[in-house]
């Protein structure tokens, strides 16, 4: 019997060492040096469930954020075949810089000082402001402060809702969806009198049914959206280079205005000021 | 470990939460399974019918599915509210859809179980003049309910993990495992550490329900 009980006890950690291993992607090959792309692959980590800025169509995601990511790894010196995409959720994108698993992130990942204690940050390239989503018919609400006693829809993980039921304290209450797509179908069904998070965001969701929602356009708190790179990472200071061209070569305004024209949102026309590399 | 003790109070709230979806679907999904099992041995065809239909569809749907069935389903697009607090709202939405599942997998428990009374016994009973109701009550289901103990066991621990999708599923319910996640968006907390924690805190609701569950079972084993 005890051959048959060490066995088993084998079988079970070979088992769990698979479950772990298989957990998370791999890891593309390590990111070669700023402007020296020659054969290899920059990996870059993107939101694949973000219309607009980030969603996955077909086999790649397209997007705002898919566009400043491809300009910026021209710059350094990566063409287009040459990066390869992953899907970077919320949740992971600290752990995936960590880890190497992706070389850069763009993936309206906001400049936090917590944040920036474990990973490094480019940019931003864009300062998107927090904003509301109504129902078109709605006009009780046209500033934040008009959520008082009504029910707000955030997604799971994001900072937005807290933004103004701690920070500004107004009293709302929270319903918490999975995703965007979730908070959409609640505020079409008026389970919900509002949904808060970046106006870019926002535009990009009611873009798709267009007509049903209106942006308040009040905008009340500043997301500066960085390039997550891995902490010291030495791709900073040429990251920064590409960013600057970008804006001034008009290409900045050009994505602006191909992505959210339409929308409605009256996005920022000027170039965010720097952080500068730590 | 500094970063995971420093949210203490996060924890438990979740934790909190995790407890009270679980008692109250426990009570819940245990009526509703003893009322489908008693269904499913009626004499009725219409009942067996019912029963085994509604045991058959839910049980082998996924939970999540389940779950946001009710978050966007019922409640959403149908309106069903169960209270003006939106945080009790979807606590009762996921009690709702818990129950619901969890039914269907006391009703399978039980039904074993009854399959385990000697038939010469109902048939006893019947002979004395008991009706079916009155067979179930006082000869079937305390036999059954004794010998299902373990499997009955088994299905809490089940339950007690399963509240972990009721923060997902169009609900949001404030439960343990989405307290986790915020902790991983906002705070940057090392992965790991957190994550053994929770799961920590899990074994501490689930491993001494295993052990009273299996005590039970031993103590109140029908002997034959």
């Amino acid at each position: 019997m005890r051959v048959r009980r060490i066995s088993t006890a084998l079988a079970g950690v070979a088992a769990l060492a698979l479950a772990v291993t298989a957990c998370g992607p791999t890891a593309g090959e390590g990111g070669g040096g700023g402007g020296e792309g020659g054969g290899d692959t920059i990996t870059i980590g993107t939101k694949y469930d973000q219309p607009g800025l980030g969603l996955l169509e077909g086999q790649e995601p397209v997007g705002f954020d898919v566009d400043v990511a491809e300009y910026v790894a021209a710059e350094l010196g990566y063409e287009e075949d040459q990066i390869e995409w992953t899907e970077a959720a919320s949740a992971n994108r600290e752990t995936y810089l960590q880890q190497g698993t992706v070389d850069m992130i763009f993936a309206t990942y906001s400049i936090t000082d917590e944040r920036k204690e474990v990973v490094s940050f480019g940019g931003p390239y864009y300062v998107a402001q927090q904003d509301i989503l109504v129902a078109a018919d709605d006009d009780s609400i046209n500033t934040p402060e008009d959520l008082a006693g009504k029910t707000l829809c955030s997604a799971s993980g994001s900072r937005s809702a807290f933004t103004i039921t701690e920070t500004m304290e107004i009293d709302a209450q929270l319903r918490e969806a999975g995703n965007y797509s979730e908070c959409m179908q609640l505020l079409t069904n008026g389970t919900v009198d509002a949904v808060t998070t970046d106006n870019v965001i926002l535009a990009g969701f009611s873009s798709q049914q267009e007509g049903e929602f209106r942006l308040l356009n009040e905008p009340f708190q500043e997301e500066r959206y960085g390039v997550g790179l891995p902490k010291d990472s030495d791709m900073c200071e040429d990251v920064n280079a590409a960013i600057t061209k970008m804006w001034e070569d008009g290409t900045a305004a050009e994505l602006l205005e191909e992505h959210f024209g339409p929308t409605g949102l009256d996005y920022a026309t000027e170039q965010p000021e720097l952080d500068g590399c730590a | 470990m500094e970063a995971f003790l420093g949210n203490i109070d996060s924890v438990i709230g979740g934790f909190s939460w995790t407890v009270r979806l679980t008692v109250i679907s426990a009570v819940f999904s245990f009526v509703l399974g003893v009322i489908l099992t008693s269904m499913r041995v009626s004499p009725v065809p219409f009942m067996r019918v019912i029963a085994t239909g509604y045991v058959e569809v839910v049980r082998n749907t996924p939970l999540t599915l389940v779950l946001l069935f009710c978050g966007l389903g019922l409640n959403s697009s149908l309106g069903l509210t169960f209270s003006e607090t939106v945080a009790w709202n979807v606590y009762w939405l996921a009690v709702l859809g818990l129950s619901a599942y969890t039914a269907c997998f006391v009703s399978e428990a039980l039904r074993s179980g009854v399959n385990t009374v000697p038939f010469g016994q109902v048939e006893a009973a019947r002979s004395l003049g008991l009706t079916f109701t009155q067979n179930l009550r006082l000869i079937v289901l305390p036999q059954a309910l004794r010998s299902t103990i373990g499997p009955l066991g088994s299905v809490l621990i089940a339950l007690t993990k399963n509240t972990t999708v009721a923060s997902v599923a169009g609900l949001g319910v404030q439960e343990a495992s989405r307290e986790m996640k915020l902790m991983f968006d906002q705070g940057v907390v090392p992965v790991i550490p957190t994550f053994v924690g929770f799961a920590i805190g899990f074994l501490i609701l689930t491993l001494p329900m295993g052990y009273l569950f299996g005590w039970m079972s031993r103590r109140l084993a029908v002997a034959r």
